[in-house]
């Protein structure tokens, strides 16, 4: 990191804590307890730390993937519906597992299927972009709600627990159908894994790959990618697909390794905040790990809020949005006071 | 149905589609100016939240809405101030600001949640409420769908038929030839901004005082501020059709409702997602209307002509391009 962006983080830090501590006197709850009890909630013990990386992992696929498309300058805000969808996928064919006796071919074969799912789900909005001239915006958020339809429709109907449907979710499936664990937590070494490949692949196909630089063109002049004889269009939906593919895997590790089972929150609005994560990297794949792991602390952290000083627990979600903003302030008033140096 | 069932569908559905006429008209006014709001969802949810708080701290709903105007206001000066102040990209700003808005709302409304407040009561017009059909189903509501219903009429005659109105076309077209012509291009939009952000938040306190009454986690608006958004494209950024958009989205819901009791095995849930995609397909059709540059399909079918003539209409040609700050 340069000396710019320590500065950004500062003055970012700063805003953040004053708009905090300003929101929380207004709720009437004591600033520095709450701060204690997100940083002790989230890093206190071993095993909480084993929660902040349990949800970092699909923060991360998710952040991953959205690298993608951010590079080629779509905004796919339907990462929430692919990770979904790739929940469905791996459901799916994690059932089939349920009564065979090779549960570990479905076990792996649902990663994959989640990776279709989500790709096929993004692709929709990628055709809807560039065939249809619909904003991604508009088609992502309604493929999102589509997507939590069908979702809520599987639980209550064809995939409903026998006897009751509820929201609790579907019947778990048995442990011949889940992932390892870490003793007596929900963290699946797989998923860390996972998480770590997908940074590997995307570092190294940004910097050497043909393909990061072709997105990078057609993101920032797609007149010219399309003179070079290529045709954006199909990179945009290429993009879309790697997004959702990667939001997929985010939602299989969930089913298969954290609640081994579908359930109606199934993506936990991890897709929503892996845009925030991303954008607060500032689009950098180096920053994403660090940031994705600072957003679970805020999220597992937050749970005990309410337990212990009657406090809603969205007090996370209002950190993280005041930080982005703070920093694209930080970064804008930066750039305004650096002006003079810069050649005009 | 009997006609009075009728009438009385009808009159809910008139009610019902206060709140997000309220949003799509706001944001029609601010993207007029050429400056993309995209925060209505968590602005919407915010200012339900002042709105009842308010309402109920102080056992006035009229003091309650005002508040929400001011939050949406508010909102809608972050949105100015990080994209035509420090120069951010629209849409991220108004992405972010959507979800803090939203948490925010939870947030602060966590002591509110489960209450009863008060609410606005329907003040039947005198002579027009003794209308046959139109009076029961026009002139027998609170006086929010009075002002909702007032303010179509009133952002189409300032837009089309005031000199500020074409200002404001102006500054949404050309923000360099409206600065030719001695205009402040910046404080226009700014303008715009707070006062489509204003209309948002009383959109706000349309739903927590009267269509959804109280406060809650969820509160019911969800996804609102996002159908109101598509309906600005939908009405071709004209206020008379986002308020025709805005009452055929109400109907559909009510008629969603009936639905649900004919169909019982259907989850309620699937149900609340319908509109999305038609929301997705509806813009599917506009953005083929709109084509202009690629023959389209209706060239020798007069009727489909007409019809996808209806759906016709620009965006804009600043719409989310502010100029740089200070680049005049």
């Amino acid at each position: 990191m340069t000396k710019r962006h320590w500065k950004v983080f500062g003055l970012s830090l700063m805003g953040v804590f004053g708009f905090t501590t300003g929101i929380l006197m207004l709720a009437g709850a004591p600033p520095m307890e709450a701060y204690g009890l997100l940083l002790k909630g989230s890093l206190g013990s071993g095993k909480k730390v084993g929660a902040v990386l349990t949800a970092w992992v699909p923060l991360t696929l998710c952040a991953v993937g959205l690298l993608y498309t951010f590079r080629i300058a779509l905004w796919n805000i339907g990462v929430e519906g692919q990770m979904i969808m790739g929940a469905v996928f791996a459901t799916a064919v994690l059932r089939f597992g349920v009564e065979s006796r090779l549960p570990l071919f479905y076990l792996i074969l649902a990663f994959p299927a989640a990776a279709l799912g989500g790709g096929l789900w993004a692709m929709g909005a990628g055709l809807l972009k560039t065939k249809g001239g619909v904003h991604e915006i508009f088609a992502g958020l309604g493929l999102n709600f589509v997507a939590q339809g069908i979702l809520l429709y599987l639980i209550f109907g064809p995939w409903k627990r026998p006897g009751v449907a509820s929201m609790s979710g579907t019947a778990p499936f048995p442990p011949a159908l889940w992932l390892s664990s870490v003793s007596g937590m929900r963290l699946s070494p797989e998923g860390v894994f996972l998480a770590a490949a997908a940074l590997a692949v995307t570092v190294w196909m940004f910097r050497y790959g043909r393909l990061g630089l072709v997105f990078k063109a057609a993101g920032n002049n797609p007149t010219a990618v399309m003179l070079f004889g290529e045709k954006p269009g199909r990179y945009m939906i290429l993009a879309m697909v790697l997004a959702g593919a990667f939001a997929g895997l985010a939602g299989s590790v969930q089913v298969a390794g954290v609640y081994h089972r579908l359930i109606p929150s199934i993506s936990s609005n991890y897709g929503y905040l892996a845009l925030l994560v991303v954008m607060l990297s500032n689009y950098r794949v180096a920053l994403v790990p660090a940031v994705a792991f600072f957003f679970a602390c805020l999220n597992v952290g937050g749970i005990q809020l309410p337990m212990v000083l009657k406090i809603d627990s969205s007090l996370a979600g209002v950190i993280q949005g005041a930080w982005v903003l703070a920093a694209l302030a930080a970064v804008a008033w930066l750039r305004k006071e650096g002006r003079p140096e810069e050649a005009r | 149905m009997t006609g009075s069932e009728w009438l009385l569908l009808f009159s809910g559905v008139v009610a019902g589609a206060t709140p997000i006429l309220l949003a799509a008209l706001g944001e029609t006014l601010t993207e007029k100016a050429g400056v993309i709001n995209l925060s209505l969802d968590g602005t919407i949810l915010l200012a339900a939240m002042v709105a009842f708080a308010v309402a109920f701290e102080t056992q006035s709903a009229v003091l309650g809405c005002i508040a929400a105007c001011l939050v949406g206001a508010l909102v809608a000066a972050a949105v100015g101030l990080f994209s035509l102040k420090l120069g951010q990209s629209q849409v991220a700003v108004g992405f972010v600001l959507t979800l803090t808005a939203r948490d925010l709302a939870y947030f602060l409304g966590n002591p509110y949640a489960r209450l009863h407040g008060p609410q606005f009561s329907s003040v039947p017009i005198p002579i027009l409420s003794d209308i046959p059909v139109l009076g029961p189903v026009l002139f027998h509501h609170n006086w929010m769908v009075y002002a909702g219903l007032g303010m179509i009429v009133l952002c189409w005659a300032y837009i089309y038929r005031t000199p500020m109105g074409l200002r404001l076309r102006a500054v949404g077209e050309d923000p360099r030839a409206a600065f030719a012509r001695g205009e402040n291009p910046v404080r226009l939009q700014w303008i715009y901004t707070l006062c489509g952000g204003f209309l948002v938040g009383a959109a706000g306190a349309a739903f927590s005082l009267f269509v959804k009454p109280g406060w809650g986690r969820p509160q019911g608006a969800e996804g609102t501020g996002w159908i109101a958004l598509a309906l600005v494209i939908f009405g071709g950024w004209h206020p008379m059709r986002a308020a025709a958009g805005a009452y055929l989205f109400s109907f559909l819901q009510v008629l969603g409702i009936y639905f649900q009791g004919w169909i019982p095995t259907v989850p309620a849930q699937v149900f609340q997602v319908a509109p999305f995609p038609l929301m997705i397909f509806t813009l599917l059709i506009i953005a083929y209307a709109q084509r202009t540059a690629i023959p389209r399909k209706d060239r020798h079918r007069p009727r489909l002509k007409a019809l996808l003539d209806v759906f016709s209409g620009a965006a804009p040609s600043a719409l989310g391009k502010p100029l740089r700050p200070g680049s005049l």
